[in-house]
């Protein structure tokens, strides 16, 4: 197991590397003098010539993309074009709203959609399957945004009961969670009603009716540790989704996390923030995989034969 | 001994499989009264956005302002109520329809075609050439599909256009990973074994023998992918970086709504509704194909 742990840590630095080039050609495709933005209209040539040489921008792509890594390798993500502050501050300011953002809403798709997936599947084709099948179809169809703004329609305009944006009291990461987790709550749902209706007719399971295991043992015993296994899958992708998904919550919701921050950045033509917040998003999305991957050993005796 | 083959007859035969099966798949997706409610659904929208021009003028009704008929509630006279300039929503959602629906199918067009071919290459020729494809995949696929559209447009500046080429590359590696891995698991089989060994050319080979053999998964995942397409393109939208104003389109309707909202909530709700409906429909419509076209699944 241990080195399957090792095999796909190393695994990952080649792809993010790729990462890092991949987003670093991209943002350097847009049009336009970043330095002639930054000096406004009135500026001479020369003042944006020497603008340009001292960010370092009149080089050639290759050579700033390797000192772009070499300042990353010693764990600096550049300084910011508009305000001038290093971007690790900038980024770590809004980190932990998104991460507490992030968590919150998978705590709450999790919780509500095992349950309600693992009834689906034992009820299957009865009132109580079709309803839940039907309403996190209508789940999974919502967009986003749209949601996040019915949700401050309803809950914060209408009713009062929580505060329309920032992350100021206690109860404001109420509605962005639900707005982000919805959508994820339904598709994790729908995943685990199909895996546990498959999982549910096989042999083995009628083995253990046939042994007169109660319904409950042979459910959680049986049945979901091995229904399980796509369910963690998509979790995963979910979680993905998310950190995807966070930058339109977060917009909507004027929660201050990366994801609003990387759209500032967008607007302000900040490349070192962008390319950060793309970062950051995208380590912690091959950390979840990775986590994932590893899941599937804890829950899959058979994975875990294979790395032996 | 030699038996004389009666191509007439074996012609015949094949066609009869082949329409039995199709027959099968359609039978099982007409009994799926959801799947054909999307279908309905879809196709009276893709009609009303076709024939928009005939039923509405883009000009006077969809972009010139009529500031005596602003902000009106949904009533008889304006079904969908009007926005802050006086312009029929129903008028603007319409046309929104047209843009909406054409950056989405277009944009998985190219991305079926794009990441199609280099999962049928991946997966037919196997090696180095596999490597190479997979792993520039598993670097598109390690960005979240939401933030690699997001940079591709913020890159590339906001026109028809460029989101098109953001949404197609952000759908690429998917297909190529889906065909790829359809593509493997008819390779070995029989039947291409028997065409390779009668000097069937590769590229015949590829389209007559393999790809026909794996269109499943491949049709599923396109229709799914076009709602998620469009949910993005309304998205960008949203955050500013998609269409502009005054063309219409669902994401910026909804944007553009979203300032009225505390007293004019109907200008965010009904292209809400829209798209969720659009992507809804889509949604059912996959996964009656599946349904229908993996029998054993229901």
């Amino acid at each position: 197991m241990a080195k399957y742990v090792l095999k796909r840590v190393l695994y990952m630095i080649p792809v993010l590397l790729g990462v890092t080039l991949l987003v670093f050609i991209i943002m350097h495709l847009a049009p336009g003098n970043v330095a002639q933005m930054l000096l406004g209209d009135n500026a001479t040539a020369e003042q944006v010539a020497n603008l340009q040489h001292t960010m370092g921008l009149d080089r050639p792509l290759p050579i700033q993309y390797l000192n772009y890594m070499k300042d990353l390798l010693h764990g600096s993500l550049g300084t910011s074009y508009t305000s001038g502050e290093s971007v690790n501050d900038k980024i770590m300011a809004c980190f932990p709203y998104t991460l507490k953002l992030t968590l919150v809403a998978a705590v709450f798709s999790i919780v509500l959609a095992l349950p309600l997936g693992i009834l689906a599947a034992m009820k299957q084709n009865t009132w109580v399957d079709n309803v839940s099948m039907v309403l996190s179809l209508i789940g999974v169809s919502m967009p986003i945004f749209w949601l996040a703004v019915m949700l401050i329609l309803l809950f914060s305009l209408k009713l009062g009961w929580f505060p329309v944006y920032g992350a100021t009291k206690w109860n404001s990461i109420v509605l962005p969670a639900i707005s982000l987790g919805l959508m994820n709550m339904a598709s994790i749902a729908r995943t685990t009603r199909s895996s546990m209706v498959e999982t549910i007719r096989q042999d083995y399971i009628r083995t253990a009716y046939a042994k007169g295991l109660s319904k409950g043992t042979i459910i959680m015993r049986h049945a979901f540790r091995n229904g399980m296994l796509p369910t963690i899958t998509v979790i995963g992708l979910e979680i993905g989704q998310m950190l995807g998904g966070s930058v339109l919550t977060e917009t909507v919701f004027a929660w201050p996390g990366v994801g609003r921050l990387m759209i500032q950045a967008i607007n302000g033509r900040d490349t070192p923030t962008v390319m950060g917040c793309i970062i950051l998003m995208t380590l912690c999305f091959s950390l979840v995989n990775l986590l994932v991957d590893l899941l599937y050993g804890v829950f899959d005796p058979r994975v875990r034969t294979m790395y032996q | 001994m030699k038996k004389k083959i009666n191509t007439a007859e074996e012609f015949d035969f094949l066609s009869a499989q082949k329409n039995s099966q199709l027959r099968d798949v359609t039978r099982r997706l007409f009994k799926n009264k959801a799947a054909i409610a999307g279908l309905i659904f879809l196709v009276l929208l893709i009609l009303t956005a076709i024939f928009a021009s005939v039923i509405f003028d883009y000009e006077a009704q969809c972009i010139n302002q009529n500031i005596s008929q602003r902000l009106q509630w949904p009533s008889v006279e304006h079904i969908f109520g009007t926005d802050e300039y006086g312009r029929d929503l129903l008028v603007r959602i319409v046309f929104g329809s047209r843009v909406s629906l054409s950056i989405g199918f277009i944009a998985v067009a190219f991305g079926l075609a794009l990441g199609g071919m280099l999962g049928a290459v991946a997966g037919f020729f196997g090696g180095k050439i596999d490597n190479l494809i997979m792993r520039i995949c598993d670097v598109f696929l390690a960005v979240p599909m939401m933030l690699m559209a997001i940079v591709i447009v913020a890159a590339l500046g906001s026109s028809i256009v460029n989101l098109i080429i953001a949404l197609s590359i952000s759908s690429v590696p998917t297909f190529a990973r889906i065909v790829r891995s359809a593509v493997l698991t008819v390779r070995d089989v029989d039947y291409v074994e028997a065409a390779r060994s009668i000097g069937v050319k590769t590229p015949r080979i590829l389209f007559r023998y393999i790809l026909p053999n794996s269109m499943g998964p491949i049709i599923v995942q396109t229709t799914l992918r076009i709602a998620a397409t469009i949910s993005n393109t309304a998205a960008l939208s949203f955050l500013g970086l998609g269409i502009k104003a005054p063309q219409p389109e669902w994401g910026a309707l909804l944007s553009s709504g979203r300032e009225f909202i505390r007293d004019y909530s109907y200008l965010a709700c009904i292209p809400g509704i829209c798209i969720m409906l659009t992507i809804l429909a889509l949604n059912l419509l996959g996964d009656g194909l599946r349904d229908a076209l993996d029998p054993r699944l229901k």
